[in-house]
């Protein structure tokens, strides 16, 4: 029983490294390009619960004046705020990237890819 | 003189802001706009490393939060050394662009961001920041990348993004477990905290993990060096020159600084593994890089693999960790960046004189392309570590560290390196001299098409080679100053230890 308890509690870091794995998992064994953006987008979403479950205080508050004390931290918070921005900038350049490689290749898998290049 | 600090980063995002609006209104504006800031970068960091070198560092809080809660940036001699590498070598690289491109006003943009992202990772003090300033650094770099044409480039982009982002975002994690441990961000902080929580503790342990494989990937330690032969063959001339001089060193630097200053040698005592890991990663960098290195045909895939094997050295003067060993990180550092940085714009140079872009095809180059050739067999040399160049002497400060450290199979390493660098840089070097080129006409300069009348542009211009030159020059010359600067540093570096 204690042990389904305390993993219970951590079911948060739990799922969040279950995403790191699904994310790497994608971005090592996809072949196709998009589909390795999105396990990266996977990989990076796993980090932003694994620090904003660290913030989480049972029974606590959000982080507001009005609100009782105690409060939950709010600087992982504003912490991830920037790292999804950063995020979603990688994602745009990668896109963007991955739309000139179809342009000039017509293709997204990875090993039709190496062998056009190779052929180069 | 401290608010100089924050400049360093402010003026090359000012100097790209500028340069995107000034483009709406004037094309090839751009270049213009990139030199005016970089020369002014070029003096503000010039006047911190005086006021720095041998004395108190400079703390800069920015927007008036008290430590440890605000960001802070911290100049002491090793950042203020690589911020001032980072404004010389980009101003030199700007030369050499003019005329071999990529002209576009976006490159100027993005190029000034790429250095308000190298600056600001070598002047933080705190953690959160590094790794925003280590995005900014690979989100640009990932786009210089593919600026060049064809689809080579886009790949190879594409390919740096997916390693690189792996690699930033498990710093990050390492960040997430630091700070679970000990409620901090700033690195100074951190260093007593992290003491205070224990050196044992897991969340302490898969910290330091995370961001040194963070930091690997970035740096390019082998296994994690995939993305950089691609990156660095596929980019354009003067940005493999820029991101192999540079970006690589500040996050060698970032290693030094998260290993000395956030763990401190105390925490490397307690953990034999840390420095284990630190130099095995050396060992096989070094071997296995050179090797590789040895097996290319391609210049600048050879030059690549070369990059992992000498950023080898460097992790293992921290894995050395005593104040000899790390004052030779610092120097081979910068004469790394200006030996490499020379090295492919020789390489881009031979290339858009005679067409010559493989090992084979460099053979009887010295006719061809004399200054190319000359340029590129001094900074090879260099590199290899003859005196009096830079190259032997942060050879020799690292050897000597590990000796006096009494890490023996670290020393073997170091100075088979020498060998394995001769062993790919002689094969090269005795093609330019000492073969006939195999074919007379055939690689033909682009330039020859145009008519006598309409005199067509000349692909080389004088900048182009002044730049080489200036490179081959100043790495023979630094090696005159390397151990008297060695001697300034030696304060710094025993306050970063201690």
């Amino acid at each position: 029983m204690t042990g389904l308890e305390a993993l219970a509690d951590r079911l948060y870091y739990l799922a969040a490294f279950l995403l790191l794995g699904i994310g790497t998992y994608t971005l090592i064994g996809s072949q196709n390009l998009v589909k390795k953006v999105i396990g990266m987008n996977v990989f990076q979403t796993g980090i932003f619960l694994f620090f904003i479950a660290a913030a989480f205080i049972t029974g606590a508050s959000p982080p507001l004046l009005t609100a009782p004390a105690p409060y939950v931290s709010p600087l992982p918070h504003v912490l991830i705020l920037t790292a999804i921005v950063v995020g979603v900038s990688l994602t745009a350049v990668a896109l963007g990237l991955i739309v000139r490689i179809y342009d000039e290749y017509g293709t997204l898998n990875e090993e039709t890819l190496r062998e056009v290049q190779a052929d180069e | 003189m401290s608010d100089l600090a924050p400049l360093l980063v402010a003026l090359p995002v000012f100097g790209s802001v500028v340069a995107l609006l000034a483009g709406l209104a004037r094309d090839r504006v751009g270049w213009a706009v990139a030199v005016l800031t970089l020369v002014v970068q070029t003096a503000v960091a010039g006047t911190l490393m005086a006021d720095v070198l041998g004395s108190e560092a400079i703390r800069y809080v920015v927007g008036g939060f008290t430590v440890p809660i605000g960001i802070e940036l911290v100049v002491d001699g090793l950042s203020a050394t690589i911020a001032l590498l980072v404004a010389v070598v980009s101003l030199g690289v700007l030369a050499y662009a003019r005329r071999a491109g990529p002209r576009s006003n976006a490159f100027y943009v993005i190029y000034l961001l790429l250095v308000a992202g190298l600056s600001g990772m070598s002047i933080t003090g705190d953690i959160f920041n590094m790794y925003v300033f280590l995005e900014i650094t690979g989100l640009t770099a990932y786009a210089l990348v593919a600026s060049g044409d064809g689809g080579r480039s886009a790949i190879a982009g594409l390919k740096y993004l997916l390693v690189g982002t792996v690699g930033a975002s498990l710093f990050l994690l390492g960040i997430g477990f630091a700070y679970i441990a000990t409620g901090t961000l700033n690195m100074g902080d951190l260093a007593t905290q992290l003491a205070e929580v224990g050196y044992g503790s897991p969340l302490v342990l898969a910290a330091f993990g995370l961001l040194v494989v963070g930091l690997f990937v970035k740096i390019a330690v082998f296994p994690l060096h995939t993305w950089q032969p691609a990156a660095y063959a596929g980019a354009p001339d003067s940005v493999s020159a820029f991101i192999s001089a540079l970006v690589s060193t500040v996050a060698a630097y970032a290693l030094i600084r998260i290993v000395f200053t956030v763990f401190g040698t105390e925490f490397l005592a307690a953990t034999p593994l840390a420095s284990t890991v630190l130099a095995a990663g050396a060992v096989v960098s070094i071997v296995v890089g050179s090797l590789l290195a040895v097996s290319q045909s391609e210049l600048k895939r050879m030059l690549a693999y070369s990059s992992v094997s000498q950023f080898g050295l460097i992790v293992g003067a921290v894995a050395v960790g005593n104040v000899v060993a790390l004052t030779g990180a610092a120097i081979h550092l910068v004469g790394h960046a200006i030996m490499k940085g020379g090295l492919f714009l020789a390489v881009g140079l031979v290339n858009d004189v005679t067409g010559a872009r493989t090992v084979d095809e460099y053979a009887g180059l010295a006719k061809r392309s004399p200054v190319g050739a000359a340029a590129f067999s001094v900074l090879a040399v260099a590199m290899v570590g003859v005196p009096p160049a830079v190259g032997f002497v942060g050879k020799w400060y690292i050897a000597l560290g590990a000796v006096e450290a009494g890490a023996w199979p670290l020393v073997v390493v170091i100075f088979a390196s020498t060998l394995l660098t001769l062993a790919y840089f002689a094969r090269v070097v005795e093609r330019i001299y000492f073969r006939d080129s195999t074919e007379t006409s055939g690689l033909a300069p682009t330039a020859t098409d145009g008519g006598e009348d309409d005199a067509p542009e000349p692909v080389v211009s004088v900048g182009m080679r002044a730049t080489v030159v200036a490179a081959a020059v100043v790495a023979v010359a630094l090696g005159a100053v390397a151990a008297g600067y060695g001697d300034l540093l030696e304060p710094t570096i025993e306050g970063l230890l201690s």
